[in-house]
């Protein structure tokens, strides 16, 4: 069933537009129809499209306020379970912050894995770091929070939970995410050189599986 | 014929910057791109490049460069004292470089940025279509380094006749124009009309990630965190010690920080030269 989204839109300088929506869900919906849109040629020119967390920026746009107006009018279907690309993400469970995770969800050190594996993701947005993509899909009871102290260096590879989020870092930087694993190969995560730059774009399907040896990267 | 720079001094930081990374803010790819935009484009206009020429951006202490074949070069933005082999050269007009001289462009004499345009164009790979170094996630030629070098493109023929051209000062004061929101509604009346009201000064911390301010700290109203949601240039985000900072071109894509007010497009060029100590009014329009 399609909703009509009785968006807020927030006017962000001259050029651009902050859409808001109620949850990640039908920000993922919206998200996704705008672009099928775009595509379509049938929204204004628009340079850059952001997702958030609960929002869509629109940026690069020559009149928000009849943009806003436009979009008043749109039907938005719901985000399919099963549209966008999937990509599987090969994990060996041996990170640092494994029993405390663990310990965070009342769960054994093994158990970790499965539990993480189990879960169908969806990359929310993107951020932080060229690639580095925010994953929704971990229900709310399996949630946890950001370390006491950020680690000055976490390495490329590392797959790392914060908040309803999961994600794998691109490449080393600091960070403050609970790390429980890694990819093998992080080498396909992020490559400008390539067409699509970042394996792990808005509206990507995710799929963790649990890698005990050294497993190449599952295809695309 | 095409030419190399060598990089004889390369100064506190000069990059390579062309108009920027466009489209890909959604992957968490900042736009980047020259900070004085207008200067970078009326240097490359005074040689007839294309006007989104890739061009060398110093930051207040220039560099030095050596070709190895002739070239010509402007060197505009921030006003500077430039020399060739010593001898004294003009600043912001075309001027040629035999092969095998040192173009020294000199400390800021006002202002933070000069930039090094070169007929034909600096010409290092393109990343995500551009040139540009983009300081905040590592995309693009790293910083110069003494000793690096340069590759330039074959110049327009013949390089457009010089003329003169105003370029504008730096400011003395900086005055930007801001709209309110999208977040404005996380601060009191009072934090606005202090924003509007007060004056800040340019922190020494600023780069080109953002222009920090020091001056009176906005109280919010409404605690907690904001989810993370796109930020766009000029965006004035204000963290938790509450003093603003103006996001520039090499800004994230994406921030958890409520963005108080968007400056006007028009006014970064100036935020870009203003130096440390500066004082900035906010003002609304």
């Amino acid at each position: 069933m399609t909703w009509n989204p009785a968006l807020t839109t927030r006017p962000v300088g001259r050029h651009a537009l902050l859409v808001e929506l109620p949850d990640a869900g039908r920000t993922a919906a919206f998200h996704a129809e705008v672009l099928r849109r775009r595509a379509a040629g049938a929204l204004p020119p628009v340079e850059e499209v952001v997702p958030g967390a609960r929002t869509v920026l629109l940026d690069g746009v020559r009149d928000p306020e009849a943009l806003a107006r436009v979009l008043g009018g749109w039907e938005v279907p719901p985000a399919a379970a099963d549209h966008g690309d999937v990509v599987e993400i090969p994990v060996r469970y041996d990170g640092p912050d494994l029993a405390d995770v663990a310990a965070l969800w009342g769960v054994a050190t093994e158990e970790v894995a499965a539990l993480h594996a189990a879960r169908a993701y969806r990359v929310a947005f993107c951020g932080f770091a060229p690639g580095f993509g925010y994953l929704t899909g971990l229900p709310e009871e399996l949630h946890v929070p950001r370390r006491a102290t950020p680690r000055t260096r976490v390495p490329a590879g590392a797959v790392a939970l914060a908040g309803p989020y999961s994600a794998v870092y691109p490449r080393a930087t600091p960070g403050g995410w609970q790390l429980i694993g890694t990819m093998p190969d992080p080498g396909p995560l992020w490559d400008p050189g390539r067409e699509r730059a970042a394996l792990l774009a808005p509206g990507t399907r995710v799929r963790f599986v649990v890698a005990d040896t050294a497993r190449g990267v599952a295809a695309a | 014929m095409t030419a190399q720079l060598t990089v004889v001094r390369a100064g506190a930081l000069t990059t390579v910057q062309d108009a920027g990374r466009h489209g890909h803010a959604h992957l968490g790819v900042p736009r980047s791109g020259a900070l004085d935009e207008p200067a970078m484009r009326l240097a490359n206009r005074l040689l007839g490049n294309d006007r989104d020429a890739a061009v060398l951006e110093t930051t207040l202490t220039g560099c030095a460069l050596r070709p190895d074949g002739a070239v010509t070069v402007v060197a505009g933005g921030a006003p500077c004292a430039v020399t060739v082999d010593g001898r004294p050269a003009p600043w912001g007009v075309p001027v040629r470089v035999p092969a095998g001289a040192v173009l020294n462009v000199g400390t800021a004499a006002a202002g933070v940025r000069s930039y090094v345009a070169v007929a034909g164009g600096v010409t290092v790979e393109p990343v995500l279509g551009s040139r540009s170094t983009d300081l905040l996630s590592g995309l693009g030629p790293e910083p110069l380094r003494d000793g690096a070098v340069v590759p330039v493109g074959t110049p327009a023929s013949p390089v457009a006749v010089p003329v003169a051209a105003p370029w504008p000062a730096p400011p003395a004061e900086l005055v930007l124009p801001v709209r309110l929101g999208p977040r404005a509604d996380w601060f009191s009346p009072g934090a606005l009309r202090v924003l509007t009201s007060a004056t800040y000064r340019v922190s020494p911390h600023s780069n080109r990630i953002g222009l920090r301010t020091e001056g009176p700290a906005l109280e919010r109203v409404s605690e907690g965190e904001l989810p993370s949601e796109g930020m766009v240039l000029g965006a004035v985000q204000v963290p938790p010690d509450g003093r603003p900072v103006i996001f520039l071109h090499d800004h994230p894509t994406t921030g958890g920080y409520p963005v108080v007010a968007v400056v006007a497009p028009g006014a970064l060029a100036a935020a870009a030269q203003a130096v440390a100590g500066t004082p900035v009014r906010f003002t609304l329009g």
